[in-house]
């Protein structure tokens, strides 16, 4: 078949409406994908649809889903809207190994998994999301999450940190702490600090919140302090870094939170601590000394060692924030440049958009919006677009936003795990 | 030849090449019915005119005017005739 008689192929099938074919048409290999998050799960349906032999390994069976889990704990929503499952994957034909990665060898090409098999590889994209660090903020670790949750890995703990709130007394004090850059979903706290404001505000009104922050700026920071001021002007409490808003240590026993000015005792305490990328990623050798792992701005290869694609919260993508959002982009730009480099062909310069809505109240939702391209090495943003929501904008255009959140949430997760 | 190499084609799962930044779309848009538009059933000429609105402002918008900011009119249309010809 020459390349004529293909091209003309392919324009007989679009002409006539047809499927187009396969394009993994000369991609041959094996790839593993570590972590069945919003990431890998994406990855690794797109590599499979193109009819490549893929294997996803994760461990959990149900995955629960961080974007939405603050309505959770504002009691807006419930927890099984959090619930998805890999049935669908499966069914779809991807291979799901349930068992978790324990360590990879780069050099070999093998990935060995946790029930002591192994699997080898041609290209391996490691998806692993984010480890909570329980060595950064003294007083605060795995133990200490059972009293002040995190609730920044959806699950067990989100459930919890809704709990605390709904038993918390009459009159009582919320903490949230917020750590420095880099961390997971950057506006969250914000959201989390919101919904939570709101909870208080219409269930226990002479409750506080206080929002300790080790930064002074933060993502769409005008729209979150514009709302605050307009919607919770008694609860809520902003401190930034420069008004002695950065935690030092936690003591869960008497539970209060400590800065360098005060020390607060708190009813309820969530504590973000500062992150890393997944154990995995260490393991693998692809994590540098910050913790998170350094990529190719085109095809998400580690700088670090070859054959090993990083996407989502772990990798270091530049301009591009840790979301759900950005990591479902980045496992299809991942898998379609895994793919032309199965095939030796060359990766086209992609482009992504990341779009990531917050809800400062229910139906009260604000966007940032992103696009980005490689530049210098680099995921940086493409000058002129992305940005926030207007300042300025009518009511009207809150609402919209918050169906806009409320149906990406719909979709994405179809789209991943439907 | 040619009806062999139609039927392994036809075989195949639907997969294209999306052109930069086309496969970020489906994070948002996806089946009809939802608060955010569906792009099936769109022609290829409709959408890289609806881009063309949002990206100079034409069409009101909450973000898809700070999106499509970031693609020259050539992306824009090559992104429009790939989500036009079934996308993902």
């Amino acid at each position: 078949m020459t390349g004529i008689g293909r091209r003309t192929m392919l324009a007989g099938l679009a002409a006539a409406g047809l499927p187009r074919p396969a394009l993994a048409q000369g991609a041959r290999g094996r790839v593993v994908v570590v972590g069945g998050g919003f990431g890998g799960a994406t990855a690794a349906r797109v590599l499979h649809r193109a009819g490549l032999a893929v294997t996803l390994v994760e461990p959990a069976e149900t995955y629960w889903a961080c974007p939405f889990s603050n309505e959770v704990i504002a009691g807006l929503r419930p927890m099984a809207a959090q619930a998805f499952g890999y049935e669908a994957l499966r069914a779809s034909g991807v291979t799901v190994a349930r068992t978790s990665a324990e360590a990879v060898d780069g050099a070999e090409r093998r990935v060995r998994l946790a029930d002591g098999s192994t699997l080898d590889y041609d290209r391996l994209i490691l998806s692993p999301g984010i480890a909570l660090r329980f060595d950064a903020l003294p007083g605060y670790d795995a133990a200490a999450a059972e009293a002040m949750p995190h609730a920044w890995k959806a699950g067990a703990q989100t459930e919890l940190l809704a709990r605390q709130l709904a038993a918390m007394p009459e009159g009582g004090t919320v903490v949230l702490s917020v750590p420095g850059n880099p961390y997971r979903c950057p506006p969250g706290p914000y959201e989390r600090a919101s919904l939570i404001a709101y909870y208080l505000k219409t269930r226990k009104p002479r409750a506080k919140l206080i929002v300790l922050d080790a930064k002074d700026t933060f993502s769409k920071q005008k729209l979150f302090q514009q709302a605050w001021t307009t919607l919770y002007p008694d609860v809520l409490d902003y401190v930034p870094l420069a008004a002695g808003g950065q935690v030092t240590a936690v003591d869960p026993g008497a539970m209060t939170v400590a800065t360098d000015f005060s020390t607060v005792k708190a009813d309820v305490a969530c504590i973000i601590p500062p992150q890393r990328a997944a154990p995995i990623a260490a393991a693998a050798g692809v994590a540098d000394r910050s913790g998170w792992c350094p990529i190719d701005p085109v095809t998400f290869e580690s700088r670090l060692v070859p054959r090993i694609h990083v996407i989502g919260d772990a990798a270091i993508a530049g301009a591009m924030p840790k979301s759900a959002f950005a990591a479902n982009a980045q496992g299809k730009v991942c898998a379609d440049a895994v793919i032309d480099l199965l095939a030796e062909r060359a990766p086209v310069a992609p482009k992504l958009v990341n779009t990531c809505y917050s809800l400062v109240a229910p139906g009260y939702g604000i966007s940032v919006a992103g696009v980005y391209h490689p530049d210098k090495g680099v995921l940086a943003d493409v000058e002129g677009a992305g940005g926030t929501s207007p300042l300025d904008a009518p009511d009207a255009v809150r609402r919209q936003e918050a169906a806009y959140a409320e149906d990406w949430y719909r979709t994405i997760t179809r789209a991943v795990f439907g | 030849m040619r009806a062999g190499l139609l039927l392994l084609l036809l075989a195949s799962p639907a997969v294209a090449a999306p052109p930069p930044g086309a496969s970020s779309c489906s994070g948002c848009h996806g089946a009809p019915g939802g608060a955010v538009p569906s792009l099936s059933g769109h022609s290829a000429e409709d959408i890289a005119a609806s881009l063309a609105a949002f990206r100079t402002g034409a069409r009101p918008a909450t973000v898809m005017n700070r999106i499509a900011k970031g693609f020259s009119e050539e992306e824009s249309r090559a992104i429009a005739v790939w989500l036009a010809g079934g996308g993902p």
